[in-house]
């Protein structure tokens, strides 16, 4: 069942810094995201989780402004994606799903490009890459190119990228995808940090069912562009009964197991998305 | 508008610095423009009369094969673009707070800056074949802001065409076919004079056209511009703005 959304974001409960009502987004006549409605709160690690091509990556880019929704509305930090697009990317941080830190450039000048972008104080520039990169571990690989980082290492640089101008809420499409398990590890320590230092939200998306068991606070279940379920990791698999996972819980609401997913469904909805863009 | 300047000057320093960590592309790309001067301009300077004015043909060549150079870099720079795109860099720079414009006008910007060093060069080997250049601080002034211009705008065409195309295999295939065109319809290896009445109007819309003449005013000692330079800073500048204004609008759909 969907969470229902609120009327507006002064309802009771903690203060949502992420709020969609029917949120939709069509390719053609492929529907990729239905009717999302959502809600969540400041400093939780919420997970959107389901299979490949379920729809998260797409309602990952219409939140972070880089895809117009085909009906329904979002509010991210306090201002409508559609009507203030500007306000939105000025408060939010993005970690796209692919490795995308500059490969041609050093980790430092990653992070001096997104400082500069962010409008960053000149005065304060260095003092939060420096800090940004210990955060993370890469101080001593500040000056080096990162196309000589390891998979992990770019992650981390991308994570303190996102985080460097102190958004209020923090996308991270799949952030553990291609990494070994030391990595992803490594990564989800780095993001609990992060919650408890800047107090930010993080949306997570992820296809691993232990990542969104171990990192999140609450998940979203999605299949085919709709979410099925809405609440924390243990009170859905409650739901199940004694020793259940979340791969149960999913199971059990869309007939079909996550991991893996169907391959021939992923290829199809991809392409119907291409096909219409 | 401080916050503007700063957010171009981002863009455009990011691949700067790409330029000073392999500076081998610089070099590489110098290598067609000097073979234009050295095998062609030397070949076709033994045909009398090709120059108007009965000036020396090298003399005529020099500005259009740096104008050359500048469009053939230029046009491909969309490459970048689907590439960017491929890779992700591009979704961070469209989660970011800069206008839209600020970015195109970035990278607008750094396709200048890659186009100052095939000057550089082209400046050098036309010296050293005896070319008469005009080394007057104006004229320089002049001739980087043409040059700079003329990079500008060819590469945020070249984006453009990247946003509708959107694959890089398809991209290097419209490629070829754009550059000969604006090439050829152009003054930079023959006079206008010398076309058939349809090329000489084609060649009136094409950009290519007055970057050459500009540069003949500017690069030459003695140098005159046909349409006068004026005219062909307005042309550069008009075709330049109108380039951003398109990419503005095509440039964020490249990730959807």
């Amino acid at each position: 069942m969907a969470e229902s959304p609120a009327p507006n974001a002064t309802g009771s409960g903690p203060p949502a810094v992420v709020e969609t009502v029917e949120l939709t987004r069509r390719f053609g006549d492929f529907t990729a995201v239905d009717a999302v409605s959502l809600r969540v709160h400041a400093a939780e690690i919420f997970g959107l989780i389901g299979p490949n091509g379920a729809g998260k990556s797409t309602l990952i880019k219409m939140l972070t402004t880089l895809l117009p929704s085909s009906s329904g509305h979002a509010v991210v930090a306090g201002f409508d994606i559609a009507r203030h697009p500007a306000e939105v990317r000025r408060r939010i941080g993005y970690v796209p799903q692919l490795l995308s830190a500059d490969g041609e450039l050093t980790g430092y000048e990653n992070l001096l490009l997104s400082a500069r972008l962010y409008l960053l104080p000149p005065a304060e520039r260095e003092t939060r890459i420096t800090e940004a990169l210990a955060m993370m571990g890469l101080s001593e690989f500040r000056g080096r190119l990162v196309r000589n980082y390891s998979g992990g290492m770019i992650r981390r640089l991308e994570i303190a990228q996102s985080t460097l101008h102190r958004p209020a809420i923090i996308f991270m499409d799949e952030p553990t995808e291609g990494l070994d398990p030391v990595g992803r590890r490594a990564v989800w320590s780095h993001i609990r940090d992060l919650r408890g230092r800047l107090g930010a939200a993080i949306i997570v998306t992820t296809h691993y069912m232990d990542e969104a068991d171990e990192l999140c606070d609450r998940v979203a279940l999605i299949d085919r562009g709709r979410i099925r379920e809405v609440g924390t990791p243990a009170a859905l698999k409650d739901e199940i009964g004694p020793g259940a996972t979340l791969d149960d819980v999913f199971a059990k609401l869309t007939g079909a197991a996550i991991e893996g997913g169907d391959y021939r469904d992923v290829r199809q909805s991809r392409r119907a998305a291409r096909e219409h863009t | 508008m401080t916050g503007y300047i700063t957010q171009v000057f981002a863009v455009a320093d990011a691949e700067a610095r790409k330029l000073r960590h392999d500076p081998w592309e610089l070099v590489t790309r110098a290598i067609q423009p000097v073979l234009w001067l050295v095998l062609f301009g030397e070949v076709m300077a033994q045909v009398r009369g090709l120059a108007p004015g009965g000036e020396p043909y090298l003399d005529f060549l020099a500005p259009g094969i740096l104008a050359q150079s500048v469009l053939f870099v230029a046009i491909f720079y969309g490459i970048s673009a689907i590439w960017e795109r491929d890779l992700g860099v591009l979704h961070r720079y469209l989660v970011s707070p800069a206008p839209r414009s600020a970015l195109v006008s970035g990278k607008a910007l750094s396709s200048s800056i890659r186009a100052m060093s095939q000057a550089i060069v082209i400046y050098i080997c036309a010296a050293v074949m005896g070319v008469d250049l005009s080394f007057r601080p104006g004229n320089i002034a002049a001739a980087i802001a043409l040059i700079a211009l003329g990079a500008a705008l060819f590469s945020t065409f070249s984006l453009i065409i990247a946003c509708i195309v959107r694959t890089r295999e398809r991209f290097m295939g419209i490629g070829q076919v754009l550059t000969m065109p604006i090439f050829f319809a152009s003054n930079a290896i023959y006079p206008i004079d010398l076309m058939p009445h349809w090329l000489k109007a084609v060649s009136s819309f094409n950009p290519l056209t007055y970057e050459v003449d500009g540069l003949r005013a500017v690069m030459l000692t003695g140098g005159q511009s046909s349409y006068g330079l004026a005219v062909d800073f307005l042309a550069l500048a008009a075709a330049c703005a109108l380039m951003v204004t398109i990419a503005t609008r095509m440039y964020p759909r490249m990730t959807q």
